[in-house]
């Protein structure tokens, strides 16, 4: 019976939840590199690390894109009756603005890699038209823009973590449990 | 009046002379270019230099009395960035300090028929020499011709990036270089 407290009221999809933490690791992976690679003196291994950091952009950039249609053919399940409105409102606008971050962080770095004159060509193989021709000041511009997107994107995925956590540990509902991927084994397990 | 006539058919043949050999041989620096393309982890980028001296003399008439020199200041290179451009100047890439030029030279044009031509010279960069065969096109207005070529170096030729830069998997061993030259005919100086 105690074991029931956290009623499992809808779930994810598995595919919703594959999609979540692969895009997860691959943010985090994606967005150190970027912070770690610019301070770098010019060598070969700097322009291997922003190929690849590039490469990572274009293909977190695709997986949203099949987040997004999955979101749409399969609605996820709603946020608990017992939480406030304030705090649904605020939950969904913190999902909201993830979701445009993670159109606009991509997008703002393939198009300073273009304002600096250098075309992204995904693995080195698929050339990704630029938009924009070389223009250093916009590149600049566009850099800084990326930048603080990515500071931003980091500010929200820290709350929207911390608050998954206030969930499980506070609230004791199953905000992260019904997002986990071992929740299949739990299911199972609670079944048996 | 067999003295005028004599005084015209002189004319008319020195006119015909001067038309026949319009030599260029007056670069026009400020309507000139010279770039190049490599690629960097399969990225193509463009560079080039904003500062080089050509000297030329080409009479079309006259293709294989041609020459050329041109001399590249490799400061002025835009490699595609700044950071490129500090990089390249050092001593694993140009040597800049050392070798500040880069020099092509050639005494051997040929025609290849219609406006196309080609030019086999030494290119000279880092203290190390190559002979290359660069196709070119001439297209003459008047006092003025342009000449548009390209030709592909290997930059393992020149030891153009060495140590940790020499292996292609990142910056590839073709350089493209694309050159445009402008040149006004003008006449020899009076001796």
């Amino acid at each position: 019976m105690i074991m029931t407290a956290r009623q499992t009221t809808q779930a994810y999809t598995r595919t919703a939840i594959a999609l979540h933490w692969l895009m997860a690791v691959l943010i985090l992976v994606t967005f150190s590199v970027g912070l770690y690679m610019h301070g770098l003196h010019l060598s070969p291994f700097k322009l291997k690390i922003y190929s690849w950091h590039k490469w990572a952009g274009v293909t977190a950039f695709l997986l949203l894109l099949l987040r997004l249609v999955w979101r749409v053919a399969h609605r996820p399940p709603e946020l608990p009756e017992s939480m406030p409105v304030w705090q649904r409102m605020g939950a969904q606008a913190v999902h909201g603005l993830l979701y445009l971050l993670m159109i606009a962080v991509p997008l703002t770095g393939w198009l300073m890699s273009s304002a600096k004159g250098f075309q992204t060509v995904y693995f080195g193989v698929l050339p990704i038209p630029d938009l924009l021709t070389k223009n250093t000041e916009l590149g600049n511009l566009l850099r800084a823009i990326h930048e603080w997107l990515n500071y931003l994107m980091l500010a929200l995925v820290t709350g929207h973590a911390g608050m998954a956590l206030k969930h499980h540990l506070i609230d004791r509902d199953d905000i992260l449990v019904r997002m986990a991927p071992w929740r299949r084994a739990i299911a199972k397990e609670k079944r048996t | 009046m067999k003295l005028i006539q004599f005084i015209g058919l002189l004319c008319l043949a020195a006119l015909a002379g001067s038309v026949q050999a319009t030599v260029f041989n007056a670069v026009q620096l400020d309507k000139s270019r010279l770039d190049f393309t490599f690629k960097q982890m399969g990225v193509p980028v463009k560079g080039g230099f904003s500062r080089f001296a050509a000297q030329l003399n080409f009479d079309p008439a006259k293709p294989a009395a041609a020459s050329a020199v041109i001399d590249a200041d490799l400061s002025s290179i835009d490699a595609g960035s700044a950071e490129a451009n500090d990089e390249v100047l050092g001593a694993q890439w140009f040597n800049a300090k050392v070798f500040p030029r880069a020099r092509f030279v050639s005494n051997a044009v040929r025609a290849l028929g219609g406006n196309r031509y080609e030019a086999v010279g030494k290119l000279t960069i880092k203290g190390r020499s190559q002979t290359v065969t660069a196709p070119f096109t001439y297209v003459g207005q008047g006092a003025t011709a342009r000449f548009d070529g390209a030709f592909t170096l290997k930059r393992a030729d020149f030891a153009i990036g060495e140590g940790e830069w020499a292996a292609f998997d990142t910056v590839a061993n073709e350089i493209q270089i694309v050159f445009h030259i402008q040149a006004a005919s003008l006449p020899a100086p009076r001796k």
